[in-house]
């Protein structure tokens, strides 16, 4: 099969992913609230993903990705709060919206990713995390940002319909990053630095090149999660959020973009059914992820990926065999 | 003046306790390489066990610290054998998510057990008084909380220093397999390591949870982490590296509590922990080891 072809079967299967998803918000089946639970898991899945490029390709133990995303979130704010009387359709500012607050964030994970990345996976994790409380501190007690109150008041909304496009494109570039030059050099620093630096790749330079790839995304995320929410709130990015997010890289497998929106889209529903025993939900993810560790450290897809060509010829071959029969 | 003096003894009181933390870390670190995640929840442990042993068994107080010390060194001992020893010999970053994945299970673990509101630690009679010298006061919490952790110290050094286990201990952390066949039961030095941090991260939780006077499930991760800090400003790794790294975190934060901004101060830790790694990645006591291919 040639390459544009598996490029069409791809954008088929997207099409047709979201084409069955209206159908069913259209009769009815998914109603307002389930809708709004999928926006949720589609800001999850952008979170996550960019996450994975620097914990699971990049190999670096990132624990500060929730200051990544209130980077985002109140920068996005702010451009929208600046822009709202200079009568720039809401839609277009939105996007420049998003992507200012992914530059902000990017901006921020070189600042931290040059000293950080120095160092080996565990300081660095440490150092990421003291970064994300920085951050959060900072929130609280700058004046801009409107303190512990949150900050509220700025235009521009986001669906069902624009959160699934702002989703597909993220995952797009993020799997030609990975497909790339440049993601080889990513994935080669992960499986041995000091052998990939010994063949000529810098290691430095792609190390921050992906974390603040990583920030980048993070920052649209935060920025998505913004205009959900119509509000911000500082609290919300706490350590505990980064965990979460980390804990849908490690579950879908570190290095499996397929993986994390699996993941993503699996602890988004169970999510919503242990909603009843709230208390134990973080006590049964974080056994899962101690269990998960032991006995399938590489996560439910480890590095392998999904493909709807994958499927495809999955399907075509079992057909086969069963007329061979 | 006063105002200085009196800062630099709140400094003191509170180093001591992360000083204490940070030797648990610093241990485990030293013999596994591993940052435990979950030595920050030890701590919140130990204040739970010591509060209960206050107010619903009714012991006095060094029997609670006591129970306190022993029932977290066995949870330390227990930790080390359910989820770390089964990745020995994993990546380091598996065994670090485990460490992450314990400390919120015995967070969230508690919180549904005990609640997430905060229980008042009772107040200690015999420690309720204080010495004034003019308007400086050193309350008898700080004064037990320093001589406590100075002679903890002091019996850590003894043990790692002098005795057979803390030289299987310093063995093991240099070369695992080279101690393994000098016939060092390595498990078991490692098993004795985390109840010896976790021993000394309970007494610096029920230390802390005095001087706070409050016991909630998430209390551990702030001084842990703070702790972990010291750990690394001192040399990870360096048992007198951790107690002097405690002290001096100790220091930087009352002052900074006192003469910037009470508001700011934690992230005034977190900066400087980002400017030692960049100038100082070893720590003010570590060497710097090349790492070897």
């Amino acid at each position: 099969m040639k390459k544009w072809q598996e490029y069409g079967i791809t954008l088929i299967g997207i099409i047709l992913l979201y084409a069955v998803l209206s159908l069913l918000m259209v009769t009815g089946v998914i109603n307002g609230y389930l809708k709004g639970v999928l926006v949720l898991i589609g800001i999850n899945i952008v979170a996550a993903a960019s996450l994975n490029l620097a914990a699971g390709y990049l190999g670096q133990l990132a624990l500060g990705h929730a200051g990544f995303m209130a980077i985002g979130a109140y920068t996005a704010g702010l451009f929208m709060q600046m822009v709202k009387t200079s009568g720039v359709p809401t839609d277009i500012a939105l996007v420049v919206a998003l992507i200012a607050g992914g530059i902000m964030a990017a901006f921020f994970g070189v600042l931290i990713g040059i000293p950080a990345l120095r160092l080996r996976g565990d300081y660095l994790g440490i150092v990421t995390l003291g970064f994300g409380e920085i951050i959060r501190i900072a929130i609280f007690n700058l004046q801009f940002t409107g303190g512990a109150r949150g900050f509220r008041g700025y235009p521009g909304s986001i669906n069902f319909t624009k959160m699934y496009i702002i989703v597909v494109i993220v995952l797009t570039i993020l799997f030609l990053i990975i497909r790339s030059r440049h993601g080889r050099a990513i994935l080669s620093i992960r499986e041995d630095e000091i052998a990939s630096e010994a063949v000529g790749v810098p290691t430095t330079f792609y190390k921050i090149f992906g974390f603040a790839t990583s920030a980048f995304f993070a920052g649209i995320a935060g920025g998505a999660l913004a205009f959900y929410q119509r509000m911000i709130d500082p609290k919300k990015f706490t350590f505990m959020y980064s965990v979460e997010i980390f804990i849908i890289v490690v579950l879908g497998g570190m290095g499996s973009l397929t993986g994390t929106v699996a993941a993503a889209v699996v602890l988004g529903i169970l999510n919503e059914l242990l909603h009843v025993i709230d208390q134990w939900r973080l006590v049964i993810y974080s056994v899962l992820l101690i269990v998960m560790m032991i006995f399938r450290p590489e996560g439910l897809l480890g590095n392998k990926e999904f493909s709807f060509v994958g499927l495809i010829k999955w399907l075509m071959k079992r057909l086969k065999s069963v007329e061979v029969k | 003046m006063n105002e200085f003096i009196q800062q630099l003894i709140n400094g003191i009181h509170v180093g001591s306790i992360y000083a204490l933390i940070a030797l648990g870390y610093t241990m485990v670190y030293g013999i596994v390489k591993l940052i435990n995640f979950a030595h920050g929840d030890i701590l919140m442990m130990g204040s739970y066990f010591g509060l209960f042993s206050i107010t619903v068994l009714r012991l006095p107080f060094a029997v609670a610290l006591i129970v306190s010390m022993v029932m977290c060194a066995i949870f330390g001992m227990l930790i080390d054998v359910i989820a770390y020893k089964p990745l020995r010999n994993a990546p380091r970053i598996s065994a670090l998510i485990t460490a992450l994945g314990v400390s919120l299970v015995l967070e969230n673990l508690f919180r549904v057990f005990f609640g997430a509101e905060p229980k008042k630690m009772p107040e200690v009679a015999s420690l309720t008084g204080a010495f004034h010298l003019g308007s400086i006061t050193i309350s008898y919490v700080t004064v037990l909380t320093v001589v406590l952790s100075v002679v903890f110290m002091i019996g850590l050094q003894f043990i790692v220093k002098k005795t057979n286990v803390g030289k299987a201990m310093r063995a093991v952390s240099e070369d695992k397999e080279a101690a393994r066949l000098m016939g060092v039961n390595v498990n078991k030095t490692i098993s004795i390591t985390f109840a010896l941090g976790s021993a000394l991260g309970a007494l610096g939780g029920v230390l802390y949870s005095v001087a706070y006077t409050q016991v909630d499930p998430y209390m551990g991760i702030m001084p842990g982490l703070k702790a972990f800090v010291a750990a690394v400003l001192g040399g990870i790794g360096i048992i007198p590296g951790a107690m002097l790294g405690g002290f001096v975190m100790g220091l930087i934060e009352s002052l900074s509590i006192g003469y910037i901004s009470t508001s700011w101060s934690n992230a005034i830790v977190f900066g400087i922990l980002i400017l030692v790694l960049l100038f100082k990645p070893e720590g003010i006591l570590g060497k710097n080891v090349r790492e070897k291919v």
